[in-house]
């Protein structure tokens, strides 16, 4: 095997008891104030973020400074960590911006290193302060990154950006520009809201003309910052995506159990069985691929980019298949509004175009693994 | 029989110190370098140090049993000879914890020490032209000869590795026709050398003959190698099979380890044969592999940490399919040489590595990854029941007399 490829040492796949008390802290509250009804009730008003769910996830237990340092205003905690909460998330298909703000506009502050930059990642990190990056949710690890916005004097942005994620909770929006990386208050940007196909994580275009914005990083470190922070937000989308597969796959085994016809629950034909061992399968085998990216990210390891790029081309797949799976085996009620497997499908297509497709991080792989294309 | 050795007890705790301090000591009074293979196994089965986790004077020391690790470690750094497990792997993975579970005293005193130090192959007498994934419908009888105090067999098995290497075989036979099939059934220590057993290699898909067919023509049985109650016979097989299970899927690989190895290494090595569509397929395996050696050594850590996790009834199934998967794209990645197959000539092979040989023969040879060890259909079940607790299907067979079932 060759060097970059190999693995340095055992990644830990399990968790550990601090991490399982905060999937109990995160589960609990998801049990009690973000339940399937709440969020399709929010999602039906077209404002789906339920600030004082986040307040309580973010601020009071602590959740959105888990990847800050404990001297930069955060919990010390890290990768691993803040993969737990999403996997919680995406059980519950949260309406938080935690993946936005806490994950990926953390980790591009946290890359920039610069003064300019700290006093805003201790805004983040104490929850009081969400923070969307102004780029296409679509945008992936090892793309070529666009540069939509360019410096229009004085300090001033003038550009537009599609499809940016929870940017209409966002108190602040990170700009990459040509010159940099800039804040910008989300009051100085015309934010409009688009129909997502997701009802739970909302879209916006963003449009800047001649907005003020504070400096954050020279072009080359916000560009690296920007791209490390990819390569760590689609690492722990891979447990966000395993977590809303096991929601689909418990949600579905109860329903078959239940659920009679001929005289017998449905779950008792056997090729009903065995699409959904399969299923469970793929979700076991989903959350040790998702379990090693967060790990890998946790140690620093040489083989991250790696690891991340097979949890991503392997979780994406597993997460719509579950839902695709969740609505079919409910029959009729499955296709229904009222039911939330809706909400899971959405989530999960959309999830496998957010921070690349399989297709390009099976890419990425080829390139590590040193599988070139004809 | 261990006299002169660190002494263990009830009273002593065993720790990793004082299995390498037994260690120590067996290296001490058989030196590798100056004793007979067979005598050195010996000498380490009477001390203890063959299976640590099984009782004292059956070869362990019963202590928990990942200390057999520092045993290992240390007779391996020693250069001392191991008793080549894979020869007899049916013996250790399944004849030994049944014997364990199930024997007399007797029973495990004459069987266990020359099953682990190899001098007495063991073979598995389960499956039956009638009887594959519904074992408990096997037909072969065994009727009490009462004067003579044995049983008679007759039958026919099949898929019998190492049949015509065997000393012994575990058999299970119906002693009870008018019983529901799963209650007239015994468990027995079948005689290889018994003039009854007729063994007949099994030519395969892949040309060579891994398994046999064994017929057992009037063998006789003395009832002492009963093991287990009379029509107990299926509770004992379960345990057989659960140990089977257990060996199968559980190994541990590097990445790119096992089938995708060659694949991988002809698609850099050989860039003529690469094209678009095989470049997908090679990505979308290539990562299913990886997320598979993940998920097994998710598996061993649980089990290690002591959360033994229901992945392991599901690593046989991603096992099988991945390697045929793999396999198949590999005789296409070949081009012209993919039609090509190394060797029809029937063979006997004493070991078997599914990763072997050429391209053709890994591709065959990996459709009974799907069918050996229990059938991945029939593993689907197993999980959906018995880790999703989903219901079974209503059968009709549980009750009925074995004798009056269709067949």
């Amino acid at each position: 095997m060759t060097a970059p490829t190999a693995p340095t040492a055992p990644a830990d796949l399990l968790y550990s008891e601090a991490e399982e008390e905060l999937r109990a802290a995160v589960r609990s509250l998801l049990a009690a104030r973000c339940d399937a009804g709440a969020v399709l009730a929010r999602a039906e008003t077209g404002r789906p973020h339920d600030p004082a769910l986040w307040h309580t996830l973010a601020a009071e237990i602590g959740t959105a400074g888990l990847l800050v340092p404990e001297k930069l205003g955060g919990q010390g905690a890290g990768h691993r960590e803040a993969a737990v909460v999403l996997e919680e998330l995406g059980r519950a298909v949260a309406p938080v911006p935690y993946l936005t703000s806490a994950v990926l506009a953390t980790e591009i502050l946290l890359g920039c290193d610069t003064a300019e930059a700290a006093p805003l990642l201790a805004e983040l990190a104490s929850g009081r302060t969400v923070c969307a990056p102004a780029v296409p949710l679509t945008l992936a690890p090892g793309a070529p990154l666009p540069a939509p916005v360019r410096d229009s004097g004085a300090g001033t942005l003038t550009g537009t950006v599609n499809a940016v994620a929870d940017a209409v909770a966002a108190d602040v929006l990170l700009v990459l520009a040509d010159t940099g990386l800039y804040a910008v208050r989300a009051a100085d940007a015309a934010v409009t809201p688009l129909v997502p196909l997701d009802l739970t994580r909302p879209l916006a275009t963003v449009t800047l003309e001649a907005a003020p914005g504070t400096r954050l990083a020279d072009p080359a470190t916000a560009r690296a910052a920007v791209a490390g922070a990819l390569l760590c937000a689609a690492g722990l989308l891979a447990s966000e995506q395993a977590g809303l597969a096991e929601w689909c796959l418990t949600e579905t085994v109860g329903h078959v159990k239940g659920r009679y016809q001929f005289n017998r629950p449905v779950g008792s034909f056997q090729a009903l069985k065995h699409r959904l061992a399969r299923l469970w399968l793929d979700v076991a085998s989903a959350r040790a691929a998702a379990r090693a990216a967060a790990d890998a990210l946790a140690t620093g390891a040489p083989d991250a980019p790696l690891t991340v790029a097979v949890a991503q081309a392997y979780c994406s797949g597993v997460a719509v298949r579950a839902a695709e799976e969740c609505v079919q085996l409910h029959g009729g009620i499955g296709m229904t509004w009222e039911h939330p497997a809706h909400l899971y499908l959405k989530r999960a297509k959309a999830d496998s175009l957010a921070l690349g497709t399989a297709g390009h991080h099976r890419g990425l792989v080829a390139d590590f693994a040193e599988l070139p294309a004809p | 029989m261990t006299t002169g050795a660190t002494p263990t007890g009830p009273s002593t705790p065993i720790t990793a110190e004082t299995v390498r301090a037994r260690t120590r000591e067996l290296l001490a009074a058989q030196p590798p370098a100056g004793t007979d293979r067979t005598a050195f196994l010996r000498a380490r089965f009477d001390a203890g140090l063959a299976w640590v986790h099984y009782p004292e004077g059956l070869g362990g020391l019963g202590a928990p049993r990942s200390l057999q690790a520092v045993v290992d470690a240390e007779l391996q750094a020693a250069g001392a000879p191991d008793n080549d497990p894979r020869r007899i792997g049916i013996g250790l993975g399944m004849a030994a914890p049944t014997i364990l579970a199930y024997g007399t005293e007797e029973q495990k005193q004459r069987f266990l020490r020359p099953l682990w130090v190899g001098e007495e192959v063991w073979c598995q007498l389960f499956s039956e032209p009638g009887a594959g994934s519904d074992l408990a419908a096997l037909a072969t009888r065994a009727v009490l000869d009462e004067g003579a105090g044995e049983w008679v067999v007759d039958g026919q098995k099949v898929w019998t590795s190492s049949a015509h290497n065997a000393r012994w075989g575990i058999l299970v036979a119906r002693t009870d026709p008018a019983l529901p099939k799963h209650q007239g059934i015994t468990y027995f220590l079948c005689d290889m050398h018994d003039p009854g057993v007729e063994v007949r290699p099994l030519r395969q898909i892949t040309g060579e003959a891994e398994f046999n067919e064994v017929f057992l023509t009037g063998v006789r049985i003395p009832d002492a190698h009963r093991l287990g109650a009379v029509g107990e016979g299926w509770a004992v097989a379960r345990t057989t099979l659960m140990n089977e299970r257990v060996s199968i899927g559980g190994m541990r690989i590097p990445r790119e380890g096992g089938m995708i190895a060659p694949v991988a290494a002809a698609w850099r090595e050989r860039p003529g044969l690469r094209t678009h569509a095989l470049h997908q397929r090679l990505l979308e395996l290539w990562v299913e592999a990886e997320v598979a050696r993940l998920t097994g050594e998710r598996l061993r850590q649980q089990l290690a940490a002591g959360q033994p996790g229901p992945e392991g009834s599901g690593m046989k199934l991603t096992f099988a399919r991945l390697n045929q998967e793999i396999s198949g794209l590999e005789v296409e990645l070949l081009g012209e040489e993919g039609l090509l197959y190394e060797d029809w000539t029937m063979r006997r092979p004493e070991l078997v590595d599914f990763t072997g040989r050429d391209a053709g023969y890994r591709y065959l040879r990996a459709k009974g990854n799907s069918i050996e060890g229990g059938t991945s259909e029939i593993l689907l079940n197993i999980v959906a029941e018995r880790v999703l607790g989903l219901p079974p299907e209503p059968r009709d067979d549980k009750d009925l007399a074995w004798k009056d079932l269709s067949r």
